[in-house]
């Protein structure tokens, strides 16, 4: 620890750390624009610039200068002032003066230190530099005439998001950071290189002069288009969503974001089902709360509890879910089910279908094991973190399942699952790596689950994390990673069909009379047999709704508020941004009111009372978070032998994958340039 | 930026590959990226003997990406920073003019202008229309003291003025060879241009 005296206020750091490090620690801001924290030192933008008594008398940038006991700074000195106007003119000699009509207006390092530094006119009378605007595909818009060349953009593609595709070209007065080649960004975490440039040479392309920050209404949210359980805020201007920023929580997603839960916003605005909607004679007709509800009660009353079934889709809340099992429970029926891609295996520990080792839990492994899962798809920002880890060294990787890009070195140690066999005899040399490790862990697609060995593959997995000393009293290293958001928070409730009762996969092919989907819109909805009555509660137009004989239109994850358990198993509450279009209304509203009309009323009225009875029901919900220690080493059932085909990518692609990003056009425009063959074949 | 055909492909012949090599062997294990500008330069060098023209199209830059193990970005990098590095084709004779305030105080005016009327270039940065010349303005080359100079190629010719500039072109209009590289004024080095000022005679010769 070094002991440092900044502006009169002592502090002690660790030895290494930087003097703005220090100043931070210290509650002092210094303005910067190339340094962050999460990225390398560059030091080019010489903003931070501090005085320090003792050193050559000359201005210091503090965010390379690393700290020294003893050392006295001054971080508002006349000196410092001096330099850093020096500095900000410098910047502002080539910076257009198109504040008005920049995206980054009110947001903008530059106009905020300008502010403060900045001089009341130009003394350079010379024409500035202007510099072509390059496409850099559907989602980052370009404008380098304003940029100051802090290269962040450059050192998080390169070293977050592992693809180096940006770089500073030419020189001097020709400086430009450019991809050379003109290109759309391969990275699934593009959007994040708007949120850190500095100035505004770096928009969002689809939010392109919408609004003005000041105009928006910010809501804390959770984004649920994968299982991270991403922190996100929501930025809303009337009854309208305009985006999504990530917000920082270290154990999550750091501060980053993947570019489907950014950019789909577009997707809230389409193909919503704003009302009811009853079929009659093969057609759907508009028609009235009323209406639907007495559709559903006459076909309901007319079939047998056991004939009823209800399954969960993937972005629902755990209110409503609660409210969905337990209004099946009064009606008599245990055919529900969460796990409408046909999985099925032994979730009946919670330990057996979490992301035990946590995802912060990744950067103390020592090497890994990825089993039928493409992290880079089903959880962008989980990926940066193993790649962060990777990055640091001594962090060995290995791939069950199709050999892709995912941003870090690993070994292919087979396609399928007999791989899991040959690991498990020592027979891949691989498996030489696990054993020495200190601290393996594994990561299991929840795809691998849905193949018809998936209960087998889930206990050849558990069989290997008991193998090779990944459940320690310390240590635990089974991991499941989800794509659903609701997934988790589904088999917590224990959403799934009681002793004796039907599974999904059961339901979807008819053994269901009367067919509950709670926003369930997998592909497999479309072939419901025509004898089946399917409700479908959601609030997109998808499969699901074209399947359905009832429409209830429910709110989307920014219109209500919401409780969701990401794959680590970390409860977290969203809130509501806007209401619901039109007629929608929350969902776990729509099941408490249709349970009244029903006879059997649900016991809770509002959301505070159905979350206290939810924490009652399952203490889960109540507890603080913490990561499982693995000594309970039972593994789950599944006696089935392992088959022999290849792991398949679970996600055709990154960007359409669920309701919302299916009618997002930003999505549809980044499947057009990133998968444009598999746009031609269809 | 002109507009030019870039070659779809570009691959090191055996003798390049060998230089290749012994760059890339010079690093340590994991710093092979410090061979870049070798590398590019061996690429240019192979250009110029297959095509006359020294310059490195996109594809030898992700050639030489591909031999460091790099992402090609970090290559271009480089290659735009550096001058020496021609990311368009040029002449056969690449005239690179120094205009820095040294060679301008000694009449690079004079040398720009008499380059431009014997290869009928119009503009710093063109090409002439016979595909002979190229000519472009650098910043110093760092040979003052015989100033200006005029880099042809690889070699700097010093002491230029207007006459020697345009009998040097004209000269390799004519097909003839390069003369040897230094003062055209007929000194050595830079040695005092009237001749020698001291050491005139061996003073350990004795009385």
């Amino acid at each position: 620890m070094a002991k440092l005296t900044i502006d009169g206020i002592e502090v002690e750091v660790p030895n290494g750390s930087t003097v703005i490090q220090a100043a931070e620690a210290a509650g002092i801001e210094i303005p910067r624009f190339c340094y962050h924290e999460r990225l390398s030192v560059a030091g080019n933008c010489r903003m931070c610039l501090v005085e320090i008594e003792k050193m050559p008398p000359k201005p210091v940038a503090s965010c390379g200068q690393p700290v020294a006991d003893g050392m006295v700074v001054h971080t508002d000195s006349e000196m410092v002032r001096k330099g850093r106007r020096g500095v900000m003119e410098f910047l502002l000699i080539n910076h257009p003066l198109d504040c008005p009509i920049c995206d980054q207006g009110g947001e903008c390092d530059l106009q905020d230190e300008a502010v403060a530094y900045g001089r009341d006119t130009s003394r350079y009378e010379d024409d500035k530099r202007s510099v072509a605007q390059p496409d850099w595909g559907p989602l980052v818009r370009t404008t380098m005439t304003r940029c100051i060349h802090c290269t962040r953009c450059v050192r998080f593609t390169t070293e977050v998001a592992g693809v180096a595709e940006i770089g500073g070209t030419f020189r001097g007065e020709s400086t430009k950071i450019s991809t050379y080649v003109e290109k759309a960004l391969s990275s699934e975490l593009s959007g994040n290189i708007i949120d850190l440039c500095p100035v505004g040479a770096l928009t969002s392309k689809p939010y392109a002069f919408t609004a003005r920050p000041w105009e928006l209404r910010k809501t804390d949210s959770i984004d649920v288009l994968d299982a991270l359980g991403s922190n996100i805020r929501i930025d809303a201007r009337g009854a309208e969503v305009l985006r999504i920023l990530p917000r920082i929580n270290d154990d999550v997603n750091e501060e980053w974001l993947g570019d489907k839960s950014r950019f789909s916003v577009d997707g809230l605005k389409r193909r919503r089902l704003d009302r009811p909607w009853i079929r009659e004679n093969g057609k759907l007709r508009a028609a009235s709360w009323e209406e639907a509800f007495a559709a559903i009660a006459g076909k309901v009353k007319a079939t047998a509890p056991q004939k009823l079934g209800a399954l969960a889709g993937d972005l629902a809340d755990v209110e409503s879910m609660l409210a969905l099992k337990e209004f099946f429970a009064a009606m008599g029926s245990k055919n529900i089910d969460c796990r409408v891609d046909g999985a099925s295996f032994d979730a009946s520990k919670r330990a057996f279908y979490l992301f035990n080792t946590t995802i912060a839990g990744i950067e103390d492994a020592d090497a890994l094991l990825i089993i039928g899962s493409n992290p880079r798809h089903e959880a962008p920002v989980l990926n940066a973190r193993i790649r962060k880890h990777w990055l640091d060294g001594g962090f060995k990787i290995g791939v069950v399942g199709r050999a892709q890009n995912l941003t870090y070195e690993f070994d292919h140690v087979g396609d399928g699952p007999q791989a899991l066999q040959a690991l498990l005899d020592g027979t891949h040399p691989f498996a030489d790596v696990l054993k020495a490790a200190a601290r393996p862990m594994i990561i299991l697609g929840a795809g691998a689950l849905a193949r018809p060995d998936g209960a087998a593959i889930h206990a050849a997995a558990w069989q290997l994390a008991a193998r090779f000393n990944m459940l320690s009293t310390d240590w635990h290293g089974f991991n499941l990673l989800h794509h659903a958001a609701a997934r988790v928070g589904a088999l917590d409730l224990g959403f799934l069909p009681g002793e004796g009762a039907m599974d999904a996969k059961a339901m979807l092919s008819g053994g269901a009379e009367v067919l509950w989907l709670l926003g369930a819109d997998a592909q497999a909805v479309r072939n419901i047999p025509a004898h089946s009555f399917v409700v479908y509660q959601g609030h997109h137009g998808d499969a699901g709704a074209a399947r359905a004989d009832v429409i209830l239109p429910g709110a989307a994850y920014t219109e209500k508020d919401g409780t969701y358990v990401n794959t680590e198993g970390r409860v977290q509450q969203a809130y509501i941004a806007v209401k619901p279009p039109g007629d929608a209304r929350e969902d776990w509203r729509i099941l408490r009111a249709i349970s009244a009309y029903l006879g059997h009323a649900l016991p809770y009225d509002t959301l505070a009372q159905l979350r206290d009875h939810l924490r009652a029901q399952y203490p889960v919900f109540a507890e603080a978070f913490r990561r499982f220690a693995g000594t309970d080493a039972t593994g789950p059932a599944g006696a089935a032998a392992l088959g022999s085909g290849a792991f398949a990518p679970l996600l055709a692609n990154y960007y359409q994958t669920d309701v919302i990003s299916r009618s997002s056009p930003t999505m549809a425009a980044c499947v057009a340039t990133h998968y444009p063959v598999a746009e031609a074949a269809e | 930026m002109s507009q030019h055909a870039e070659p779809t492909s570009f691959a090191f012949h055996a003798d390049s590959l060998k230089l290749v090599e012994k760059a890339i062997a010079k690093y340590p294990e994991g710093r092979q990226m410090s061979a870049v500008k070798t590398l590019l330069d061996i690429a240019q060098r192979q250009m110029e003997q297959d095509t006359g023209s020294a310059w490195l199209p996109r594809a030898a830059m992700d050639v030489v990406a591909a031999c460091l193990g790099v992402a090609p970005i970090r290559v271009y990098e480089v290659a735009t920073f550096y001058t020496m590095f021609n990311l368009e084709p040029v002449g056969k004779y690449h005239l690179q003019l120094c205009t820095t305030t040294p060679c301008w105080l000694r009449g690079s005016d004079d040398v720009v202008a008499a380059c431009k009327k014997a290869t009928g270039i119009k503009n710093f940065g063109e090409t002439s229309a016979d595909g002979m010349f190229t000519l472009k303005e650098v910043e110093c080359l760092g040979a003052c003291v015989n100033a200006p100079i005029l880099q042809v190629n690889d070699d700097y010719f010093e002491d230029m003025d207007a006459a020697r500039t345009t009998a040097l072109i004209e000269d390799l209009k004519a097909g003839k060879p390069l003369p040897p590289a230094g003062s055209l004024a007929g000194r050595m080095s830079s040695a005092p241009a009237p001749g020698q000022t001291s050491l005139r005679s061996n003073p350990s010769a004795g009385e």
